[in-house]
């Protein structure tokens, strides 16, 4: 009998250890399968250019060079664009935050009347929209066609956002904090900027990065509404030169002219492909680990009450 | 403190104390609403105008007639649209790219996030996670760009890998009709998978230790444990987030198709929100192309409310 549970007790642990085995090589191979085309595309970047081009690239660069940055960086559009993305994300996002966490902070009050209702018709906007065209027909009306306003205004208003920050206060700021504060002869706005900001420090981090990553991201507006390629933000001269054109249209002329020129295009476009990625993608990656908590903070407030 | 004083007021409140009580609300309120201002006036005006302005389905649109003067059709657009002989061309695309989707993104971050709970080793945990959330950071832009040289005929490693294991090498991944819907579907799952999981991995956060411990006891290996204790935990976040992906079932993101579209492969390729954005900007034909688009947000909505309830009978889980 005793010998029984023993032996059963010593499956158990041998199931075990196989199983975690197994977990791990698991986790190893997702991490890999995530990893190797995010390195591979660092490399390449670092990589001479012929190099690349022959396929023959797969784990370390053979001869580094920078001739990839120098290309990108010598184009003016880059410039403009990292200038346009920059300010669109800038803006949008203080745009949007403060008006996000405003109105979630008014919705997670219990005793406003019409909130309901209210509520109802942000939420509405999440199932239902109008679409392209009636957008688009609506900004034109609005004559802000081609202005960086609409990059900075479409978008930084989220129905979900508004939700995330509700979740958050209505759970984290005691009701009995507000009676307190009101009897205190405390104002609203001054209970809000005083009491509620600071304790909301974590979700409005949160809103922050949500809106900037996805401006940051963004093309499709810039495609519908923007004609003025001085306004295109970087992602728009990434399409561009990753999926259209190989080679960077403004230099035509030159690469008419100047089939040598041509030629030493011709072997630069794969790894200028490489270092634009790299130079769109690299602020976002960099930041990305050490804010990762407010990422997953976000996720989890906004699941408890969708 | 409300509730005390509701309780304590006797009987029914008359119309004037209703009145004066709204009065009173309103007046210690009034800051909350200039709160609600500016998100109010954007969702007015670039949610429900356009919304108001969905009327140019049923109307011959014109510039110069606007939203509400131009000439009343009926239903002339959506007929013209089932009636076109491409339609059921798109509508396959939208529902292979879509249910393919669905089917393939769906178990893969559960079983990541399952993993991930399973890995006692804190640094390497952690360094997991934050490669595998990395790819939900990138932009469709990018995320293109990069399969593009990736499965490049001439210089892609994917090629190169493939010519060592026997292939031809040549393949031309992006320009082939076969594959288009593999590429999509299997670079959103790379996309997508890590950050995926980070809704199931705080679901599983949640199960009860002492369950484990019990099991443990009598003797549930590792693998029975989580058929047994974590599955059945994560059961409804499951059920909720299946819900609420099959009401985006007809609806394909624009972008990434729209990016990964070329003239080799858009028999597959075309998907009803593309041909929106090809019809209403490119060709402006702005009343088709609204009405394209109403009709496709409307079955999302139905099948959503279907599935919604479906669910709500069979499992008691539901989004309403």
């Amino acid at each position: 009998m005793k010998t029984k549970r023993a032996n059963r007790r010593i499956k158990q642990a041998w199931d075990d250890s196989i199983f975690d085995i197994c977990c791990n090589l698991f986790l190893t191979l997702f991490v890999i399968i995530v990893f190797y085309p995010i390195y591979f595309v660092v490399v390449a970047s670092f990589t001479e250019p012929t190099y690349v081009n022959s396929g023959a690239l797969l784990l370390y660069p053979k001869e580094f060079t920078l001739s990839g940055y120098k290309a990108i960086f010598a184009e003016e559009r880059v410039w403009s664009g990292y200038f346009n993305t920059i300010l669109y994300t800038l803006g949008g996002t203080v745009a949007g935050t403060a008006a996000v966490v405003m109105a979630g902070y008014a919705f997670s009050r219990k005793d406003l009347p019409g909130a309901g209702l209210l509520m109802k018709l942000y939420v509405f906007t999440m199932y239902f929209g109008g679409g392209t065209i009636p957008l688009f027909l609506v900004v034109r009306r609005l004559g802000l066609v081609d202005t960086r306003a609409i990059m900075i205004l479409l978008g930084c208003v989220s129905t979900y956002n508004i939700i995330v920050v509700r979740s958050f206060m209505q759970s984290n700021i005691p009701e009995e904090l507000y009676d307190a504060a009101i009897i205190d002869g405390c104002g609203q706005g001054k209970f809000f900027l005083k009491v509620v900001l600071p304790l909301s420090k974590a979700v409005v981090s949160v809103i922050v990065m949500y809106i900037a990553v996805g401006y940051w991201n963004s093309y499709f507006n810039a495609m519908i509404f923007l004609t003025d390629a001085g306004k295109y933000p970087l992602q728009m001269y990434l399409r561009e030169i990753l999926l259209i054109s190989s080679i960077s249209a403004t230099n035509n002329a030159q690469m008419i002219s100047d089939p040598e020129y041509a030629r030493y295009m011709q072997t630069m476009a794969q790894v200028v492909k490489y270092s634009i990625i790299v130079v769109s993608t690299a602020p976002i990656i960099c930041v990305y680990p050490f804010i990762q908590k407010y990422f997953v903070k976000g996720v989890m407030i906004g699941s408890v009450k969708g | 403190m409300k509730h005390v004083k509701a309780k304590t007021s006797v009987g029914p409140l008359s119309g004037e104390q209703k009145r004066r009580r709204l009065v009173r609300a309103l007046k210690r309120n009034w800051v909350l609403y200039v709160f609600l201002l500016p998100s109010l006036v954007y969702i007015i005006l670039f949610c429900y105008w356009p919304m108001y302005g969905l009327q140019i389905a049923f109307r011959n649109f014109k510039f110069k007639d606007g939203f509400w003067g131009s000439e009343w059709v009926g239903l002339r657009w959506f007929e013209k649209f089932l009636s076109t002989p491409r339609f059921w061309g798109i509508l396959k695309n939208t529902l292979v790219l879509s249910i393919y989707s669905l089917i393939a993104g769906f178990p893969l971050p559960v079983i990541l996030a399952l993993v991930l709970n399973n890995v006692r080793n804190v640094r390497w945990k952690k360094f997991a996670q934050t490669i595998t959330y990395m790819p939900h950071f990138i932009a469709v832009t990018v995320l293109v760009g990069m399969m593009s040289l990736f499965f490049s005929p001439s210089s892609g490693f994917v090629n190169t890998l493939l010519s060592y294991l026997g292939g031809s090498g040549d393949t031309y991944f992006m320009g082939t009709p076969r594959y288009f819907s593999h590429m999509y579907v299997w670079s959103g799952v790379w996309q997508g998978m890590g950050w995926g999981s980070i809704i199931y991995l705080a679901a599983l956060a949640g199960v009860d230790q002492e369950l484990h411990e019990a099991a443990n006891i009598d003797g549930a290996n590792k693998l029975k444990r989580i058929w047994h204790i974590d599955l059945p935990s994560i059961l409804p976040t499951v059920i909720i987030l299946l819900v609420m992906s099959c009401g985006s079932i007809v609806g394909v993101g624009y972008e990434k198709v729209y990016l990964m579209q070329n003239s080799l492969n858009v028999e597959v390729s075309e998907v009803i929100s593309t041909y929106v954005y090809r019809t209403g900007l490119g060709n402006r034909q702005y009343s088709y192309s609204t009405a394209i688009g109403l009709l496709n947000n409307l079955v999302n909505i139905v099948i959503l409310a279907i599935v919604n309830k479906v669910s709500g009978k069979l499992s008691g889980i539901s989004l309403w």
